[in-house]
């Protein structure tokens, strides 16, 4: 058993601590009052090899691993949610499924530029009826002979718009049901395919979140990803990947309200007094930086277990589970003790907890979570 | 053309408190850091490996957990890294330092030696100075930048008090740098993760061919007497007026602080 990290893990967390604070902190407001992606900050970060953190070097990553991931998410995310979202879908929901189950054609054609962060990657899953259902995908694709012919909406897809590689699922047999949805590599630019309206949002504003559409939408056959109906089960794994993501995202998220508020309630004098002299704040404060704690030991293990090979399915929801109530709980908390500043755009508390909502939906709901964690434990 | 950095590993200072009692940094918790005009120096190496295929080595005596900042230099791009660590090397002043450190240069195969100004746990600004006078090479301090002209010509900018100066000048030779010559990279992520499998060569006092009496607490003529927090200056005042108002201003200052 050992609780550490090892040297590597601890080299890295000193590079990208300071990353974040010098690259990412700056822009962070800013591109949430524009609702701005921060394009300058992908391309720092893909000449560094953030892009590709646990990529095997054969295809041009780093060949980190999930630890580190995790390490680099939080970090980003302690001060810029967006940031944070960025490099997880990207990692997670792209590089992931197409190491997992690409051809080693597809894999040499695809990875080392998205390892690079030449190219930024996206998934496409939900649609405008098949959110948590989403088996109820009404994206076809059908057989055209020498290619597939794309048809239908996705909606709320992060990285749209600024990613070069889209995985989108889509019915090749529907009279299969969940066994009928298939997986496929779609490139920025193929007619047929075009980036649909971007949504505004409470939180996350820098990222981008549209919708895909797809009309007659004609891709080569060989970009089928995996097996012909073997998508829905591709789409499912890379989701429990993708969730140790957010969940890393939720405690940076977590960990930011807490630097923040701590750092508040010191300078911060009522009655005489520092804040942080009330009881109440400490013991608020030492509840908080607890489950803080519990969900950086869920995150890690979740990881951990997916670097050894060991299932994580149910690690994976449980720590996304924890963590984003937990950031939640934590940017709530931090407004309140914020007072009135803490409601204005001024201090950073509101916006961390805008951007931690999110967490508690995107990639499985917690209620999903719920329901994975569950799932075994009464046969 | 091969390039020496040497670097230090210091407290982070920022953090850094004294015992009030004792006078004595209190080191407990205190993150260690390489020495930010160190960090400057081997960006300095790090680009002319980048423009002209420079190699570099970087080089640190301290105890074996200076390990680390050379794993990071390495992380950086450096080629090479050694550690000069030694029971014996303990206690040393500057003097000693430099000893030592030109002890191991004369090992090594160099162009140009790189070191930071000076550190900030010490503020001396005297080892990269004292090596160079040992190693007997010119030497150039307070360096922002470096440039290549041709063959082994070089052209340095240093920063002095009123203003700066350019000199040209021929390898062999040693230069101190200031951590604003630049901004220095970050590591790379897989550059951290080779950091931890590349060799750190270990060298002890036997390596190098300098007399024991010249390193460490022996070697050393200067003790410390005192360690002191640098103050903290209050804010200053602006004002924007002409200059026979702001010469009245300053007079009147200083009459109120009794200086003049």
């Amino acid at each position: 058993m050992d609780f550490e990290l090892n040297k590597t893990q601890e080299l890295f967390r000193q590079m990208i601590r300071e990353f974040a604070e010098k690259e990412v902190k700056p822009l962070a407001a800013e591109i949430d009052e524009e609702e701005r992606f921060p394009a300058e900050t992908v391309e720092k970060m893909a000449r560094l090899g953030i892009m590709g953190i646990p990529v095997p070097k054969q295809y041009g990553g780093a060949g980190g691993d999930n630890i580190m991931y995790t390490i680099a998410v939080e970090e980003l995310s302690r001060h810029c949610a967006t940031t944070g979202v960025i490099v997880s879908a990207h990692t997670s929901l792209c590089i992931a499924p197409l190491l997992e189950n690409g051809t080693e054609e597809q894999k040499m054609k695809y990875v080392p530029k998205l390892a690079s962060g030449e190219w930024l990657g996206a998934f496409g899953l939900t649609e405008p009826n098949a959110g948590t259902d989403a088996s109820a995908q009404q994206t076809t694709a059908v057989d055209g002979g020498d290619c597939w012919i794309l048809n239908g909406n996705k909606i709320f897809i992060t990285n749209a718009g600024y990613a070069h590689v889209y995985i989108i699922f889509a019915m090749t047999d529907k009279s299969l049901g969940t066994r009928g949805i298939s997986a496929f590599i779609v490139e920025a630019g193929t007619p047929g395919f075009t980036v649909g309206k971007k949504e505004k949002k409470m939180g996350i504003r820098g990222s981008a979140t549209c919708e895909l559409i797809f009309e007659d939408c004609r891709i080569p056959k060989e970009n089928l990803l995996g097996k012909t109906g073997g998508g829905f089960a591709i789409a499912m794994k890379t989701l429990d990947g993708g969730r140790i993501g957010i969940a890393a995202q939720a405690l940076g998220i977590a960990q930011g309200a807490m630097d923040e508020t701590i750092k508040y309630a010191k300078e911060r004098k009522q009655f005489g007094k520092s804040i942080s002299a009330f009881q109440n704040t400490q013991f608020s404060m030492a509840d908080l930086h607890t489950k803080v704690e519990a969900a950086r030991l869920l995150v890690r293990r979740a990881a951990f277990k997916k670097d050894k090979g060991m299932p994580y399915s149910v690690d994976a929801a449980m720590c996304k589970l924890f963590a984003a109530e937990t950031a939640m709980e934590v940017t709530t908390k931090a407004v309140q003790f914020h007072g009135g500043y803490g409601y204005t755009r001024e201090y950073p508390v509101e916006r961390m907890m805008r951007d931690a909502k999110i967490t508690e939906i995107y990639e499985g709901t917690s209620e999903v979570q719920r329901m994975v964690i569950s799932s075994k434990m009464f046969r | 053309m091969d390039i020496v950095v040497c670097i230090k590993q210091v407290p982070d200072t920022t953090e850094i408190k004294i015992n009030p009692v004792t006078g004595t940094l209190i080191r407990d918790g205190v993150p260690s850091i390489m020495n930010p005009d160190d960090k400057g120096g081997l960006e300095v190496a790090l680009r002319m490996k980048d423009s002209m295929r420079a190699n570099v080595t970087v080089i640190t005596m301290g105890p074996p957990q200076a390990d680390a900042i050379l794993r990071e230099a390495l992380a950086m791009g450096a080629d090479r890294a050694i550690l000069l660590t030694d029971r014996k090397f303990a206690g040393a002043d500057t003097l000693a330092t430099s000893n030592a450190l030109a002890g191991a240069l004369k090992c090594l195969k160099w162009d140009l030696v790189i070191t930071g100004r000076q550190a900030i746990d010490g503020d001396t600004a005297q080892v990269g100075p004292q090596t160079a006078e040992h190693l007997g090479i010119p030497q150039i301090s307070y360096v922002t930048d470096l440039v290549h002209e041709n063959g082994n010509m070089f052209s340095a900018r240093k920063e002095t008090e009123d203003g700066y100066q350019i000199l040209e000048f021929e390898t062999p030779a040693l230069i101190t740098v200031l951590s604003s010559a630049n901004k220095a990279r970050y590591m790379s992520v897989r550059g951290i993760v080779e950091a931890y499998g590349k060799e750190v060569e270990v060298w002890g006092a036997d390596k190098i061919d300098v007399p024991e009496e010249k390193l460490g607490l022996k070697g050393s003529p200067t003790k410390v007497k005192q360690a002191f927090a640098k103050g903290l200056k209050g804010a200053g005042e602006f004002y924007e007026v002409d200059p026979e108002e702001a010469v009245s201003i300053i007079i009147s200052k200083l009459k109120e602080k009794f200086i003049i």
